[in-house]
């Protein structure tokens, strides 16, 4: 794209891009010599050309370094991710044209890439550089504990300052400010921005890309598989090539020290889908893996509910709506609609099923338990009735222990590699020895630990949690029958339970606090925190959000009856 | 929105420190060494606002594991206690003085040697004055070490000439550790400070070479300056080479004066209470017995028989002459509410006489002239006593029973 020559071999016009940023030609995979930046004047790229053409002279490293970019480091970054996501199955696509065209479209957006760029800009960019002594002397340009301070990246700031506290003035080149060409220019210009690329706002990428296609994978899935190790995340400069060294300022931009939240990365791909001007993404139908139908089919399962639960969700779906095409396609841009949550919206959905038959005040739940249990004992046909009780003792056995497990495994993450990272040659050495240091003390009390080895970083998976049937515990309930909660009237199924809590009665406004409710655990029944807290744990996000969720569900659901009821009565007959 | 929940390295590395102390609490050396192993990468993190930060943490916590840590080795304890000396300079010395500690408690003394001898040739910057304390302390101990290489020596020369041999290498390195040693341990001695080790060593060498009055000397600033912390130590080893040097009683009395003030229940009471009684000053024999009873408040003196035979002595005394009796009576006065059940229980009297005829032989006397003849005490083992036909508690009995009007009037 851009380049509108014809190609010496074939006398097409289909280019694409290789690593080292060469143009070759997709048909006949004739390489050229022509290079990213030496392109058809019509287009010029970035500033690397004006340097070229103003003849001045290219920097040259001595520790066999070269010029790189900050943006080709993002775009190494999501190709490293896009391959590791189609390792754990997602198509081939994905990779070679949406993420692909996504992050030109977002290039030449942000003109950083395939666009004019307004020449005035450049040459002050450059002269800034150009300046060999005193820093400080120029008032406009803003310091290196500033530009620190501006990076949205979190870490330890003190660190940083420390570091660039000792670093003397700067009279040589930019290599100490920022292995890549533009670091600095990076942080200080795009800072008012609010699309500066970041680590995080590569999972939004990948994330866009996977709803575009419409792939069987949720945010909540996503973030999990960065966790546990299977999509570069963390330390994903390792994967950069030897050429191009990181120092200074790019690890306040690519060095991350905090896992991504699901709001965040959520929030950006949005913007980012709107900044990007793109149209209706592909229909969410109810064939689709995103479908709350689906997504409730495999919650359930995971959460080791009865089978016939399903049909308690979809009727819910339906009735509220959040199962029509409209409501669930991301129309970027489309301010006043809620953004969807596919996952947490299932979850969501499934609480209110639960508290439709349930109650969960804490009370009832465990009574109709009871009242199961008798009737299990006479019961000698069909499977047996679903017992609450039982349910909640095997299933939070096991949360409990997974839970154990995974904060043992968050106080045991490893965050360092082996690549080593420092600010500025100066502290080069400093840190090497550190890092031999952390090397030999990990070794000594590595075998101090007894046989416990490091795991192996463990298959990806879709399920957290599994049941089987075969298990003759009964720990099981798939195939549990809702009888002992439901009643026949009128040839309809309902439930026994006539009552039904409601989590808030108003609804917050989003905009203004973050927040449809606020999920306060003093204020709840505990069968409900729990019930929360399985899914906050599956979905490896705060019960909070879930929540929210869950009130926004309710308010649609019973959207008559509130209009009508009075502010003070919360308790409604269905 | 904020993020607190987000989890990042340092909620991270907290809570792999928190799993760390748990583990170190339950003794669990292996899961200890484990978390630790994912802790130790905080060092590549500058922590230098906090108090306490990752690099001493490691270091304390990596010394816990090591050291009781069934497979590690001595080697492995100190190639460890190495790397930590160059993690923190502020640190350096205090790194080697624990190691040193450790390497004494394996009995490691020549390298322990070593080690002092390095640290005390340190030098960096500024750092060498900041640590002053920790280099005295360096040296102190380096001169204990020699102490006790004179001490070798010593030995060794008393044998040999036992043996009619004389050793003038031997004597000549005895006197050379002896310059050694005595340069430091009087240098840490002058700073105020608990040097019981220190002060013990310095004066045994001063002895030996006859320098009394400096060991005098030593022994009271130790002991009287002010600036010292309290330290009833300190009296007892005035006493103790005042009791040598054949010193006057007078003195050796004044000596565990404020022994008795700080510590009643110091086992030097006995002595302090037989100096005192033999006194023909009446105030001193007054205080022996305040002495005595003072002592035998604590429970930890309740069966010796040492001091029931001092008190019963004293009192035997006094009730003989008839003078003086309101000494006990005074003595008696805080005492009549609890010792009764504390010392003189009908329990206790079965017990102590089961096993230990003279301990309550003792007791019963004391108990008869404070409770009378008809205290259970008194009846329980007199009665036993005539039965076994054991001829001074017939003895005892008669007393008793002729003294009994005294019990009278100190009860009254």
């Amino acid at each position: 794209r851009g380049f509108n020559e014809r190609c010496a071999q074939c006398s097409e016009v289909n280019w694409g891009l290789t690593d080292g940023g060469r143009f070759y030609c997709r048909s006949c995979h004739n390489v050229t010599e022509r290079t990213r930046e030496v392109v058809n004047t019509d287009f010029i790229t970035n500033s690397r050309v004006q340097t070229i053409s103003k003849g001045l002279k290219k920097q040259e490293n001595n520790d066999g370094g070269c010029e790189w970019y900050i943006c080709e480091g993002f775009q190494l970054v999501l190709k490293k991710q896009a391959e590791a996501l189609e390792a754990l199955g997602v198509c081939p696509q994905m990779k070679d044209e949406i993420l692909c065209n996504f992050w030109r479209c977002y290039l030449q957006k942000s003109k950083q890439a395939y666009c004019k760029r307004p020449a005035g800009e450049t040459v002050k960019a450059l002269s800034a550089y150009e300046s060999s002594t005193d820093v400080d002397s120029d008032p406009e340009r803003p310091s290196l504990l500033q530009l620190l301070s501006l990076s949205e990246s979190e870490g330890d700031l003190q660190t940083d300052c420390s570091f660039a506290s000792s670093m003397s003035k700067v009279s040589e080149s930019t290599s100490v400010y920022s292995g890549s060409v533009d670091g600095s220019l990076y942080l200080m210009k795009n800072r008012k921005e609010k699309l500066r690329m970041t680590m995080p706002m590569t999972l939004s990428f990948c994330y866009m890309a996977l709803l575009w296609l419409r792939e069987p994978i949720t945010l909540s899935e996503l973030l999990r598989f960065v966790v546990e190790g299977h999509i570069p995340y963390l330390n994903v400069f390792q994967h950069f090539p030897e050429k191009m060294k990181l120092c200074g300022l790019d690890l306040r931009i690519f060095c991350v020290e905090s896992w991504p939240v699901y709001e965040e990365v959520f929030n950006k791909m949005h913007e980012l889908a709107a900044f990007l001007d793109l149209p209706r993404f592909p229909d969410i139908t109810d064939s689709c893996f995103l479908h709350p139908d689906m997504l409730c089919m495999k919650y359930l399962m995971e959460a080791n509910l009865p089978d016939e639960l399903h049909n308690w969700t979809c009727r819910v779906v339906k009735k509220i709506g959040i199962g029509e095409v409209d409501f669930l396609t991301l129309m970027p841009g489309n301010m006043s609609t809620r953004k969807v949550k596919y996952d947490v919206l299932a979850a969501a959905v499934i609480v209110v099923v639960l508290k439709l038959l349930f109650l969960l005040d804490d009370h009832y739940e465990w009574l109709l338990s009871e009242f199961a249990e008798e009737r299990n004992k006479n019961n000698t046909e069909g499977g047996p009735y679903f017992e609450f009780k039982k349910w909640y003792e095997v299933v939070k056995q096991s949360l409990d222990v997974e839970q154990k497990k995974l904060d043992e495994e968050r106080a045991k993450y490893l965050w360092r590699c082996e690549k080593p990272l420092f600010y500025s040659v100066k502290n080069k050495s400093k840190v090497l020895k550190r890092r031999q240091m952390v090397v030999n003390l990990q070794n000594q009390f590595g075998k101090l630990s007894g046989s416990v080895r490091r795991a192996e970083k463990p298959n990806p998976s879709s399920f957290q949690l599994s049941w089987s049937e075969e298990n003759t515990d009964g720990s099981c309930f798939h195939g549990h029958s809702l009888k002992g909660v439901l009643q026949e009237k009128c040839g309809l199924l309902t439930a026994m339970n006539p009552d039904y809590w409601l989590c808030t009665v108003k609804l917050c406004n989003e905009k203004l606090c973050g927040h449809l409710a606020h999920y306060r655990e003093v204020e709840f029944p505990q069968s409900y925190h729990f019930v929360l807290g399985l899914f906050s744990f599956l979905l490896r996000i705060q019960p909070s959000y879930i929540h929210d969720e869950v009130c926004m569900i309710e308010h649609k659901l019973f959207n008559k009856k509130l209009y009508k009821k009075l502010k003070y009565n919360t308790v409604l007959r269905k | 929105s904020s993020h607190e929940h987000k989890l990042n390295f340092r909620k991270s590395k907290e809570a792999c420190l928190s799993y760390i102390q748990d583990a170190l609490l339950q003794k669990q050396w292996k899961r200890a060494a484990e978390f630790l192993t994912c802790y130790v990468e905080s060092l590549e993190k500058d922590y230098s606002r906090e108090h306490v930060g990752p690099s001493e943490i490691i270091w304390r916590i990596g010394t816990e594991i090591l050291w009781h840590h069934s497979q590690s080795s001595m080697k492995e304890f100190n190639c460890f206690m190495e790397q930590m000396k160059t993690l923190g300079v502020k640190r350096y010395l205090k790194v080697c003085l624990e190691h040193v500690f450790h390497l004494l408690c394996n009995g490691q003394i020549d390298e322990a040697y070593q080690n002092l001898s390095l640290a005390e040739s340190w030098r960096f910057g500024e750092q060498t004055a900041i640590q002053d304390k920790e280099m005295k302390l360096i040296e102190a101990y380096r001169g204990l070490l020699d102490y006790y290489s004179w001490s070798k020596q010593k030995n060794i020369l008393v044998e040999h000439s036992e043996d009619g041999f004389s050793d003038l290498a031997v004597e000549q390195e005895m006197h050379s550790y002896f310059r050694k040693a005595a340069v430091n341990l009087k240098e840490i001695i002058k700073i105020p400070g608990v040097w019981d080790v220190f002060v013990k060593c310095y004066v045994d060498l001063l002895e030996f070479y006859g320098d009394h009055s400096e060991a005098c000397q030593v022994l009271n600033e130790y002991a009287y300056n002010s600036k010292f912390p309290a330290n009833p130590n300190a009296h007892v080893y005035l006493y103790q080479f005042l009791k040598r040097q054949g010193e006057s009683k007078k003195s050796l009395i004044s000596a565990l004066k404020i022994l008795h003030d700080i510590v009643p229940s110091h086992e030097l009471m006995i002595d302090f209470n037989t100096m005192l009684q033999k006194s023909k000053k009446r105030k001193k024999r007054r205080l022996g017995l305040e002495v005595i009873f003072a002592a035998l408040d604590y429970a930890g003196w309740k069966e010796n028989a040492k001091a029931w035979s001092c008190l019963a002595r004293q009192m035997k005394q006094i009730v003989i002459s008839e003078k003086h009796l309101d000494w006990i009576k005074q003595e008696w006065n805080s005492r009549k509410d609890w010792w009764p059940a504390f010392h003189f229980s009908r329990y206790l009297a079965k017990r102590n006489w089961q096993e230990n005829k003279s301990l309550s032989y003792e007791k019963a006397l004391v108990a008869g002239i404070l409770l009378g003849k008809d205290c259970k005490y008194f009846k329980y083992v007199s009665h036993h006593g005539c039965k076994a036909q054991l001829k001074r508690f017939r003895m005892l009995k008669k007393f008793v029973n002729r003294h009994n009007p005294v019990y009278l009037r100190i009860s009254g």
